[in-house]
């Protein structure tokens, strides 16, 4: 099964997030990730969602979502085979020593992440990028104690010589 | 003009055409009731709010307005649950007003605080809790908007003891700002691409659902079939969308349908679905499901298409429009053979029952038919009583039949005769009824009481809860386990004392004169049929058998 990137546009409400998460709940679907934000109209939120699931399923959840009163459209980058650039930001924690620090910090700097805060015993380390390259850096992390791990779920914007002119409808 | 909230309320219910509410007052609905006071509605107070919900659920499929009940916070808009979730099942327009504790104490468990959004979110088409009493003209427009359009469904405003009160500037908006827009003209192409399909099918059968009602199109229906030559079988709630008496017609469908419609679409070349939504109940094994045909569907709501089964020609769009440009474009295959095929079925395999003297429930439901010119409004329970409505009162018109398809809601009946009744006095509302339904919503007949609303209700008592001790015979070696009702009380004696007027039959020859008596009557009526006790429906289709794996029904 594949992973599936979700966006969807949404009336800038309360209550709206449940409504959206309860569709996928209800057919057993976990959400793998979920980012929230306003767009460049303060009225109006982009939602983008990684799911997985039975093709035929989730077509019928991206439908069921389209049919909600506040959802202003749906789009299923990854059935529509669009080419998106995708990101994900994500803090790491790691415990460092002083005779692991130098290595944790050759790490940091191959994968041109950041250090965003450092105490006696740990780092705190920022980075940014597609899926293989977080993981990639996070299997590596692991070699070390990691302490924490906070993700922001990915996000992603299509690229403009695909998006362009097309608006995305709820009922296309 | 300056009001309250609450007056604000009343004042776009107003706007909206609203002449009737069903509910029961509370501490958090107090500012409203005290605005209805003076408004110009019939304000109908029922036993219990599940009572209003489907009274308004019944009013409205009965008329195609809007229907209209409010409850109390907490448990008065808990009891409306069963009713929303009814009418959402078979896409009945209900807006639901519920009280709720003022929007400083929600979250706090306060006295009679219940999350009603939050429970509701599953089983209504939107829902809103008002924050602010200046949306309220908007909310409640939008409310009526959205539960009548498209695929019709229950709205539910949850309005904080605050809102009501609050002073606003009131003003009704002229037009809304919805992102929702239903789409309702059928794409060209896709209905020249089914105009194809059918030229050149040789079996086609039309299989209409509650949508045809709902929209309005019987009547285009009628005129298709007529043009096409191709028969049609409905669902439970698409009775009534084509006439039960018609040459063409194949009654119902499904699990407990006639054996000539299920034959007709295990054998049929292309199906025509208007309306319906290819359910389980109607399916039966869903892989074996027509395995000969071609699909063509017609529906509102896109989550209705490809859902269950894959659909050859899909048209998103309301049944009436996109059925006028079919008809419009359309050209009769040849299906002279077909018919005579059909025919041979309806000859051979006709709904039939043991005609002897005992008192049977399907005698009981055809004497109904027959005095009430099959123009009646017929209501039902849940059960055996469902089934039997369905197969023997023979439908001549849309919107007499109001039966809870989806959800399957004993109780139903009773009160959504009542609210059916109130929207359509001069028509003879019947509830048919088993003895178990009856009893959970019973204590509506002080409402048709004190209301003078006349409806007649049919129980057919075999003092068992029927279907389920009829699954029990077939399928759990009658082990009756629970379904058993010889404690049943006595309803003639319920009746009375509620002010009702209570008959009693046990001889099929008295069948006649009570229902005369009865329809007669100015009061509610219960009649207790003391029917036949272990009296199946059939055919039945077993649970995960294909359609013309059907028991019984071979006369
Ligand atoms: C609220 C509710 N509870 C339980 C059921 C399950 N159920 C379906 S039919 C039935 C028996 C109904 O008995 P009765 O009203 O006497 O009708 P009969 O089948 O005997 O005609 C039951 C319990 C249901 N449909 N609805
Ligand atoms: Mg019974």
């Amino acid at each position: 099964m594949k992973k599936h990137i979700i966006s969807v546009l949404v009336e800038n409400k309360s209550g709206v997030l449940s409504r959206i998460a309860a569709l996928f709940a209800a057919r057993g679907f976990n959400i793998d990730s979920l980012a929230v934000g306003e767009t460049e109209d303060p009225k109006i939120s982009r939602m983008t969602i990684v799911s997985e699931g039975e093709e035929n399923v989730l077509e019928q959840v991206v439908k069921q979502l389209r049919r909600l009163i506040d959802v202003i459209s749906v789009s299923d980058y990854t059935k529509k085979g669009l080419d998106y650039v995708g990101r994900e930001l994500v803090l790491v924690k790691v415990d460092a020593p002083p005779s692991k620090r130098s290595e944790i910090i050759e790490i940091v700097d191959i994968f041109r992440a950041k250090t965003v805060d450092v105490s006696i015993n740990t780092l705190s380390i920022e980075i940014t990028g597609t899926d293989s390259k977080i993981q990639a850096f996070l299997d590596l992390m692991h070699n070390f104690k990691v302490r924490e791990i906070v993700r922001t779920g990915k996000i992603a914007i299509v690229r403009e010589n695909q998006s362009s002119g097309k608006k995305e409808s709820k009922n296309e | 003009m300056k009001m309250t909230g609450a007056k604000a309320i009343v004042e776009s219910l107003k706007r909206e055409g609203v002449d009737t509410i069903f509910g029961i007052p509370g501490g958090q609905v107090l500012p409203l009731f005290d605005a209805l006071y003076d408004a110009p509605f019939r304000f109908i107070l029922t036993g219990h709010e599940q009572g209003a919900a489907h009274m308004a659920d019944g009013y409205a499929r009965a008329t195609g307005k809007v229907g209209v009940c409010i409850a109390t916070s907490g448990p008065g808009a808990t009891n409306l649950v069963t009713g929303i979730a009814t009418a959402y099942m078979d896409s009945a327009p209900m807006v639901a007003l519920t009280g709720q504790v003022t929007r400083k104490m929600i979250g706090n468990d306060a006295f009679q605080e219940a999350p009603i959004t939050e429970i509701t979110k599953a089983i209504t088409k939107h829902n809103f809790l008002v924050q602010d009493a200046r949306e309220l003209p908007e909310i409640i427009k939008s409310a009526f908007y959205i539960a009548s359009s498209g695929r019709p469904g229950p709205v539910l405003i949850d309005l904080p003891k605050d809102v009501q009160t609050e002073e606003i500037e009131f003003k009704y908006p002229e037009k809304l700002n919805l992102n929702y827009k239903p789409v309702l003209k059928g794409h060209i192409g896709q209905i020249k691409k089914a105009c194809e399909l059918i030229h050149t099918a040789k079996r086609p059968v039309l299989y209409i659902g509650g949508g045809v009602i709902i929209s309005g199109a019987s009547e285009l229906v009628y005129k298709l079939a007529e043009k096409i030559k191709t028969p049609v079988t409905m669902t439970l709630l698409g009775l009534g969308g084509f006439p039960s008496s018609h040459p063409l017609s194949l009654d119902m469908l499904g699990m407990h349908g006639t054996r000539y419609a299920n034959y007709a679409v295990m054998e049929a070349d292309l199906i025509i679905a208007i309306g319906a939504r290819f359910d389980d109940r109607v399916t039966g094994k869903i892989d074996s499901f027509a395995p000969h045909a071609k699909v063509i569907h017609i529906d509102i709501d896109p989550t209705s298409i490809s859902k269950s089964i894959d659909v050859d020609v899909p048209i998103v769009g309301d049944a009436k429009e996109v059925l006028k440009d079919l008809i419009a474009n359309v050209k009769a295959p040849d299906t002279a053979d077909w018919l005579k095929k059909i025919n041979g079925w309806k000859k051979k395999y006709p709904l039939t029952y043991t005609k002897d003297n005992k008192l049977r429930p399907q005698y009981v439901i055809e004497e109904i038919c027959d005095l009430t010119k099959n123009k009646a409004i017929i209501t039902t329970e849940v059960g055996q009583n469902q089934m039997w409505a369905a197969q023997f009162y023979k439908y001549s018109l849309p919107r007499t039949f109001l039966s809870s398809g989806g959800l399957g809601t004993m109780g139903y009946g009773f009160p959504a005769a009542i609210g059916a009744k109130m929207g359509c006095p001069d028509k003879i509302v019947f509830d048919i009824a088993g003895d178990g339904s009856i009893q959970m919503n019973i204590q509506e007949l002080i409402t048709a009481v004190a209301y003078k609303v006349p409806v007649k209700v049919a129980i057919l008592n075999n003092c068992y809860l029927g279907m389920v001790r009829q699954w029990q015979e077939l399928f759990y070696k009658r082990r009756y386990s629970a379904s058993d009702l010889k404690r049943n009380p006595d309803f003639v004696k319920i009746a009375e004392a509620y002010g009702a007027l209570g008959i009693r039959v046990d001889k099929k020859k008295d069948v006649r004169s009570a229902l005369q008596k009865a329809i007669k009557s100015p009061l509610p009526v219960f009649i207790d049929f003391v029917i036949e006790r272990e009296e199946n429906v059939s055919p039945i289709v077993p649970p995960g058998e294909a359609l013309d794996q059907m028991i019984g029904g071979m006369a």
